[in-house]
């Protein structure tokens, strides 16, 4: 078991800090409120979101624009091209359209990730670890688009080990709600958690 | 305002799971089909390994049975339906692998599962691509094949129809042995075992419809093709819901 009795309400306009030591569920928490792990037992209720995980998500043998716009078609909503170039330039990737992702370096492939975030219109984003391979500018991209996002009735859960000290953000440390210490934890316990809790409304 | 507390145990005791997605009522089925499609039509043709192994392979096979048997014209055609069945089938079931192999290693797999609201459409377009950058190919080249191994002109015409009905079968049979195999490591037997006795009401019927053909005293090749349409509709119909239930198992562990 990885946490119990854990409940957690996220509204329009919240930003919620996920954190905790390696191991104590982040992934795990975030991939059973996206729906890819039916491993827990509690309800969740959750409305439009958008996940970006850990894995890049992009095809090396497409160009950016082409992961881009198949992207977009995974939501079946009409996106203008205006809008993906204006995404692009926003995470700092103005005229990188053409460019194979195959070829881009681990923090560019991010910031094309991070793209994804403005031009799918989801109100909540669940983030893991959204600052990997990221720069010094790309950390503080990933500050300004969740402050503005929140700001404008969005809300994000995002894990991260690096904070991002955003003013409004709450703090949710997973570490409290693990029921056995990790050096105690069997592994074979680890694919079977029970009696997580966590509704989340959105 | 965000609530983050422990709760106290009367919360603890429900242990229903429910997970409520509320899905934009603008979403379009075909947008996502025609997006997944070109993707994945556009991968299919740039990585040129996955597109013509299968091809060569079967090019390659069926060359070889001249020389093994002999240019005894009736001995090859004979044999030249069942070969030819069968060599396509196993080109078919060699380039399975790569259907979602490289989705899944690349973490848009996952990104598939989350937002197709029906995955099922996006299975279909991934095998439809995936059939037209592998076994099309092999369906188009068969008539060349087929006069190396004295195949009959008359029967040529069926053994491609047979070719086209069936092989779409084939892919979409194979479709749900590669999602349910796709987290495995080297699960390349495995998915033989699990599709290859699917396959084998598609192989008498597609070997037997163009010996039927090739042999003008016999009966007629008609109800075998009319065997294989069927199949074609149940399979496209009902393989992309399997295939997209395989894919979620897969991806949950």
């Amino acid at each position: 078991m990885l946490f119990e009795n854990l409940s957690l309400e996220i509204r329009s306009g919240d930003a919620v800090e996920l954190s905790g030591p390696n191991g104590s569920g982040k992934t795990t928490l975030l991939r059973c409120l996206a729906g890819l792990s039916p491993d827990y037992k509690g309800d969740i209720q959750i409305g439009d979101f958008i996940y970006l995980g850990h894995s890049s998500g992009l095809s090396g043998l497409l160009s950016v624009r082409e992961n881009q716009r198949w992207y977009a078609s995974l939501s079946g909503k009409m996106v203008s091209e205006e809008d993906l170039d204006d995404a692009l330039s926003r995470v700092g990737l103005a005229g990188y359209q053409g460019i194979a992702c195959a070829q881009l370096s681990a923090g560019e492939k991010r910031r094309v990730i991070l793209s994804r975030l403005l031009y799918s219109n989801a109100a909540l984003w669940l983030l893991d670890e959204p600052l990997t391979a990221l720069d010094k500018e790309g950390v503080a991209l990933v500050h300004d688009l969740i402050a503005s996002h929140c700001k404008s009735q969005g809300a994000a859960l995002y894990a991260t080990h690096q904070s991002l000290a955003l003013d409004a953000a709450q703090a949710l440390d997973l570490g409290e709600y693990g029921a056995i210490s990790k050096t105690e934890r069997p592994y074979s316990h680890i694919a079977n958690p029970e009696h997580n809790e966590f509704p989340v409304d959105v | 305002m965000s609530e983050v507390a422990n709760t106290s145990d009367n919360t603890a005791s429900r242990s229903t799971s429910v997970v409520v997605v509320v899905q934009p009522s603008d979403v379009s089925i075909g947008k996502q089909f025609i997006g997944q499609l070109i993707r994945d039509l556009k991968i299919g043709f740039r990585s040129r390994g996955d597109f013509i192994n299968p091809l060569l392979f079967y090019a390659l096979a069926v060359m070889l049975f001249p020389f093994g048997l002999g240019t005894d014209a009736t001995i090859l055609k004979n044999i030249a339906p069942g070969v030819m069945w069968v060599l396509a089938l196993l080109s078919v079931l060699m380039s399975l692998d790569t259907l979602f192999q490289r989705d899944y290693m690349e973490g848009t797999l996952e990104q598939q599962v989350l937002h197709g609201a029906p995955l099922s459409t996006l299975v279909l377009a991934k095998v439809l691509a995936h059939w037209i950058t592998t076994a099309l190919p092999l369906v188009l080249v068969s008539p060349v094949l087929a006069v190396m191994l004295y195949l009959p002109g008359h029967a040529i015409p069926v053994l491609v129809l047979s070719l086209l009905l069936g092989t779409p079968v084939l892919s979409l049979l194979g479709s749900i042995g590669a999602a349910l195999t796709v987290s495995v490591r080297g699960g390349g037997l495995l998915l033989a075992l699990l599709v290859l006795p699917l396959y084998i009401p598609v192989l008498i019927f597609g070997a037997s419809a163009t010996a039927a053909a090739a042999n003008l005293d016999g009966p007629g090749y008609a109800g075998q093709l009319l065997w294989l349409s069927v199949f074609m509709v149940l399979s496209i119909t009902l393989a992309p819901f399997a295939g997209a239930a395989a894919l979620r198992i897969s991806l949950e562990q």
